[in-house]
């Protein structure tokens, strides 16, 4: 198991670089910004170009820049968007807002769909699965910013229940904040809770009809106990995987909520730089975003093969 | 029974005839008809009551996307600079008073003066604005040591016939033609001028043409009626009028005035447009905040999206299904390879591939291109992973080593005795990628990283970013495109759903 995560994880690091050297090239491939003249801040922009190799190869600008990374945490200088800042100053100034929406949004969704998802699997066939396992495709089929608009304009502008746009400032833990933040919590949700009640209902009917589940019968377990002590650990063994999968991906955030709620997050930092042409913090939100992807997906694997031994990873089909 | 059995052994010689004498026998045929594959899969699918339905609703919603752009009455580029964010408007039903089709902007709180203009406009022109009054409040105020009660409602006007009249400047030429258009038609479009002096100086406002106060408050008679103030001014009069006039006019009065080589007339829009365009203003679906034909839109929007969903995954489905294909049937080294290599392909994110294909690309192969390259370069990974599941399913099953033996090339073998048996779940992942590959090109318009608006006429995405903007005041910009998009998502997932379990009955109900 050990073996097979150490693989995995060097895989991973060896797809990462790869494809960061090629994003690099193609930003680098660009045209430079230009810098307004006689601003104090285009010299030192101009003089860490020169440092960061901007007339050398491509090859020893990646050398520079990957030695910059690991021996200073330099990403960079802003060079349009934050004229003249780090870039890794700004970003790290962006990721509270986007993990904090997406935290709540998380913490929401596991209970409510994992309970739905169970109900539904236990209620098999009636008219409760029914009707959650039409909710789950509906939810699951409708885009976020339908529910965005949906949210703003009947809770926000009709019934006034919450604010428009997401309050500005750093107070994250603040009463206002909450209530400014739950439409875009709300919105994000929905896709959320329909994934995870499909999954836990999809699992949990399988395991309920399997054959251990009649010997606990027998043994004299009751119906909750059963399905309590041996269905849902065995059904978790999927549901959790994807609950951590979910954890990695919020620091990703969604594009489309942020922007329609003005979260002053990474993704709203991600579309400025692209229609800023700020390529620095370009080049370091493309490593982050390619890193939390490939992240996402390891930890959904490995941590398959850590909650239930029986699955062997890695090993010949 | 002892004495049967021995006498069935001793049957006699002429109690046997022949079956059959003259020709072969051969197998009988089947009556039944035969099933294959594909007829059995669509018994399934037929069963699947809420499939069915989703796929009748999809070939709606296709049909929609193919035949509206053609036959709607007011194309997309036609735009007015009036009419914009209007809600959905058709005459025969607003007339009907179902509260639906109505064109109805609500006002908050209108005085008695405000009143009064919009009944004004509605004497005049014959269209009444007012389409319903949803409240009435009092208030009292203390004026001049009196309570005076003043009276506001809230009510809901047409947003096509309460612009009312216009002023239009014409040239000789024009005015005519337009008189012209009103005898042949019937429908007033120039009313009679109404000079600025006769309404206490108000300019700027041409749906006044009685009498008012200073603020443009209505001066009605005792019965509560208006008292028209139409121009009989001769001198002023622009060009000879010799058409149609407005009851209670004797001749006298003045349809336009001068304007340094054109003339100046009071024209009531809705008729104007009327006679420009040659149909009226009837937006099905209202208007967008660029004056966009909102019916019409969607119908272009979701042409494109359709015809490059299914492009992109014809590509995605050839390239995946012969990598899928190789990687599968040799196995081994070239497996683990090629794997590799579509690890680095599914390692990008979709926006990073996206933005730097249209950084890179767009100058040299256009926008579509640009971004019909970014599908793909993500897209086929789904296709190659699952055929590859397929091919090392097949390979080593008796009837391909059959084939082998046979001396069937590598080629054949991969592609006539393996590949038919993928078929069914490639069918179905097809009928899950489109609505997949929808959705990302809707993101991709709506958050602005690609704009296709100049090839595509417009897109969905583009559609619901523009009304995001205007979404209080017009929700309808934003509903219409939304109800249509989630209806067509919905379907293609139901659609898939029912096809998935029609073709692999064994997985039913589980969903991945």
């Amino acid at each position: 198991m050990g073996k097979y995560a150490v693989k995995r994880i060097l895989l991973m690091l060896m797809t990462l670089f790869i494809i960061t050297f090629m994003c690099f090239v193609l930003i680098r491939m660009l045209p430079l910004a230009n810098l307004p003249l006689g601003d104090p801040h285009s010299d030192v922009i101009l003089a860490r170009r020169e440092a960061a190799g901007y007339n050398k190869p491509y090859l020893v600008q990646f050398g520079i820049f990957l030695k910059n990374i690991f021996t200073k945490g330099d990403w960079g200088v802003s060079d349009v968007l934050y004229f003249g800042q780090e870039v890794s100053a700004v970003f790290v100034s962006k990721l509270p807002a986007t993990i904090i929406v997406n935290l709540y949004s998380i913490l929401l969704s596991i209970p409510i769909g994992i309970i739905l998802g169970i109900l539904a699997a236990i209620k098999k066939n009636s008219w409760i699965d029914h009707t959650i396992s039409t909710l789950t495709m509906v939810c699951i089929s409708v885009p976020s910013f339908v529910y965005a608009f949906v949210i703003q304009y009947f809770l926000s502008y009709k019934l006034g229940l919450f604010p428009f746009l997401m309050k500005a400032g750093t107070d994250w833990f603040s009463w206002k904040m909450f209530v400014s933040m739950l439409p875009a919590v709300l919105s994000l949700s929905m896709g959320v809770i329909a994934g995870f009640t499909r999954t836990t209902r999809a699992e949990l009917t399988e395991v309920l009809t399997s054959e251990f589940m009649l010997l606990a019968r027998t043994k004299g377990l009751t119906k909750t106990q059963a399905t309590v002590r041996h269905a849902m650990k065995n059904c978790m063994v999927v549901v959790l995987p994807s609950i951590f999968g979910e954890f990695v991906g919020i620091m990703s955030g969604s594009l489309i909520i942020e922007k329609i709620f003005s979260i002053p997050g990474v993704g709203q930092l991600y579309l400025n730089s692209i229609n800023g042409r700020d390529y620095p913090m370009f080049t370091m939100l493309v490593v982050f975003y390619t890193t939390v992807g490939l992240a996402a997906s390891i930890v959904v694997d490995i941590s398959y093969g850590f909650i239930d031994p029986r699955i062997r990873m890695g090993s010949k089909k | 029974m002892e004495k049967k059995t021995q006498d069935l052994e001793r049957i006699p010689k002429e109690k046997f005839e022949f079956a059959q004498l003259d020709e072969a026998i051969h197998d009988k045929k089947f009556d039944t008809k035969t099933r294959g594959f594909f007829a059995d899969a669509m018994i399934r699918f037929r069963k699947n009551q809420s499939s069915v339905i989703a796929a009748y609703i999809i070939a709606l919603l296709v049909l929609y996307a193919i035949i509206v752009p053609i036959i709607a009455p007011i194309k997309m580029d036609n735009k007015d600079k009036v009419f914009i964010n209007t809600p959905p408007f058709i005459r025969a039903i607003a007339e009907k008073g179902w509260g639906i089709f109505d064109g109805a902007v609500v006002h908050e709180s209108q005085n008695e003066t405000q009143m009064n203009y919009w009944r004004g406009i509605g004497i005049e022109t014959g269209y009444d604005p007012v389409v319903e009054i949803l409240g009435t409040s009092e208030t009292v105020s203390r004026y001049r040591g009196k309570d005076k009660i003043s009276y506001f409602y809230k009510m809901s006007t047409n947003r096509y016939y309460d612009t009312g009249v216009v002023y239009r400047v014409f040239s000789y030429n024009e005015f005519q033609n337009i008189q012209d258009w009103q005898n042949e038609t019937g429908i007033q479009v120039i009313y009679p001028y109404v000079e600025p002096e006769s309404i206490n100086g108000i300019n700027d406002n041409p749906n006044i043409w009685y009498e008012v106060d200073s603020k443009g408050a209505a001066q009605l008679d005792k019965d509560g009626n208006f008292v028209p103030v139409y121009s009989t001014n001769a001198a002023i009069e622009g060009a000879p009028y010799n058409s149609i006039r407005i009851a209670g006019d004797d001749g006298s009065y003045i349809y336009s005035v001068r304007k340094s080589g054109s003339v100046q007339a009071r024209v009531c829009y809705y008729n104007y447009y009327t006679y420009v365009n040659g149909y009226e203003p009837m937006y099905i679906l209202g208007t967008n905040s660029m004056g966009e034909d909102l019916f019409c839109a969607i119908g272009v929007g979701a042409r494109f999206s359709l015809i490059f969903a299914i492009l992109v995954s014809a590509i995605n489905l050839t390239i995946g299904a012969i990598y899928g294909a190789i990687q599968g049937y040799y196995g081994g080294a070239v497996d683990m390879v090629l794997d590799r290599f579509a690890d680095l392909c599914s390692g990008i994110p979709m926006i990073v591939v996206t933005v730097l294909f249209q950084l890179h690309l767009a100058a040299k192969v256009g926008t579509i291109g640009a971004f019909l390259f970014a599908f793909v370069m993500t897209g086929w990974i789904g296709m190659s992973a699952l055929v590859r599941k397929q091919f090392y399913r097949f390979k080593s099953q008796e009837f391909v080593y059959a084939a082998r033996t046979l001396g069937a090339s590598d080629k054949r073998l991969m592609f006539k005795h393996i590949f038919p048996n993928a078929i069914g779940t490639i069918i179905t992942s097809c009928a899950l990628v489109i609505p997949s590959v929808i959705l990302s090109e809707t993101t991709m318009t709506y958050l602005g990283i690609v704009n296709i608006s100049d090839f595509a006429g417009s897109s969905i995405g583009t559609l619901l970013s523009k009304a995001q903007s205007a979404m209080t005041t017009s929700p309808h910009a934003m509903l219409y495109p939304s109800i249509y998009f989630a209806l067509l998502l919905i379907c293609f997932n139901l659609f898939g759903n029912g096809l998935r379990d029609a073709f692999n009955p064994t997985t039913r109900g589980v969903e991945d």
